[in-house]
């Protein structure tokens, strides 16, 4: 293997080492706390999520996630402040604190339904947009740790690096990741320090509960103050390497500047702003897909293609930035 | 792909992050939809520095979007099939 470098501070890589039957002990302690009554129930409990970096299960209303095994507690019950203190806005977790299961830390939420991964034409990105625009406008109800959206994408990069350096597709990737600045790379504190944003915006980070009228983020994982066009990145980034369609993109953006989002300005070329976290996000998500080709023995497949021809192109043409 | 003239095999270069096939017999050029106002922008960019071009009054739906983004802007739909439950979806 070849060694990473790593800066100051910089979290190890994953994989760290796999916390043993933490499903089955999740999904035992989600049953016992899931109903008030204390009678045996017949309700399944289903497997949302097993992920090296979160567990999520399911049972009847109420979803328990166990977060990474890097976790801090301190920072963790901090944002679930946040999700408690933006109601319309965050999902509101049912307790306000983590426990801690098999050294794992556990939060409990409400279930919700999420966006249907099978009906493009059904996501909500005007709503998506909209909680995004009121998270930039809300101050920080309490004081939360940097928002982790670079911390993420230099993981991402580490983990390319030790698991296929040289792949063909490693070498645009890791070019367009060097060419960043260095907040980008989380090898310096970002220029926004007072933000607060989601961090990790997906669309699988959209649910409907039945006690609201709308859609709610959730997940507050990479939640903290820092750079809010981050938030927009992810789109910005599927839109330029042709994943979203630019009628999606444009709604999604008018929805977000109607709403008065602070990330982009009210109008004209929103690429200065968004160009380094489209790039950041563009490399990030690359970075992942070859990592998983490599791991799964098989080639990249056209839409991750198209993400490692986006970073090739982009040493031809340089950053943008906005003129501050 | 081969030239529609002569028939003899073209080869995709890159221009400033525009991919374009020039054929290798009569040295004709290919652009696909949307690469001819990708270099029309590059151009205005290198002639213009200071300040960025203002918008079209009618932006809608040629949104901006960046020099090194794909070059065939018509084709998202054939990759959001596949690639909508997967990349829209995750971190």
């Amino acid at each position: 293997m070849t060694p990473t470098p790593a800066g100051p501070g910089r979290t190890p890589p994953y994989p760290h080492p796999v916390t043993p039957d933490l499903l089955p002990a999740l999904t035992a302690h989600l049953k016992a706390t899931a109903h008030t009554s204390d009678r045996t129930c017949h309700c399944p409990t289903t497997t949302l999520a097993a992920r090296e970096d979160a567990t999520v299960v399911r049972h009847a209303g109420t979803v328990a996630k166990a977060h990474a095994p890097d976790a801090d507690p301190t920072e963790l019950t901090r944002r679930l402040t946040v999700a408690t203190r933006l109601p319309g806005t965050l999902l509101a977790p049912l307790t306000p604190a983590p426990t801690e299961l098999r050294g794992r830390l556990v939060t409990h939420w409400p279930y919700g339904t999420p966006v249907d991964p099978d009906d493009p034409d059904a996501a909500p990105w005007e709503a998506a947009a909209t909680l995004l625009a009121h998270m930039h406008r809300t101050p920080a109800p309490t004081a939360v740790p940097p928002m982790r959206g670079p911390a993420k994408a230099a993981r991402a990069i580490e983990l390319l690096r030790a698991a296929a350096p040289h792949h063909p597709a490693a070498t645009p990737v890791l070019d367009a990741w060097s060419a960043l600045p260095s907040w980008a790379r989380d090898e310096a504190p970002m220029p926004d320090a007072t933000t607060l944003c989601h961090g990790d915006f997906h669309l699988g980070q959209l649910i409907r509960h039945p006690e609201h009228d709308g859609w709610l983020l959730i997940d507050v994982d990479d939640l903290g103050t820092g750079v809010p066009e981050w938030d927009l990145a992810r789109p910005a980034a599927w839109y330029a390497c042709g994943l979203l369609a630019p009628d999606e993109w444009h709604r999604f953006l008018t929805a977000y500047r109607a709403a008065g989002g602070t990330a982009v300005t009210p109008d004209g070329d929103p690429w200065t702003a968004l160009d380094v976290p489209a790039r950041a996000l563009t490399a990030q998500t690359a970075a992942r897909s070859v990592t998983k080709a490599v791991a799964a023995g098989r080639p990249l497949d056209e839409v991750e293609r198209s993400l490692v021809d986006a970073c090739a192109r982009m040493g031809s043409v340089s950053l943008s930035s906005p003129a501050s | 792909m081969q030239c529609p003239k002569c028939h003899a095999p073209m080869h995709t270069y890159n221009r400033n992050g525009v991919q374009i096939e020039q054929c290798s017999g009569c040295r004709g050029i290919f652009l696909d939809y949307g690469e001819l106002e990708s270099l029309t922008r590059l151009e205005a960019q290198w002639s213009q520095p200071a300040p960025p071009v203002p918008p079209a009054p009618q932006a809608y739906p040629a949104a901006p979007a960046p020099a090194w983004g794909a070059p065939h802007g018509g084709h998202h739909g054939h990759h959001r099939q596949k690639g909508f439950g997967r990349m829209l979806f995750s971190s």
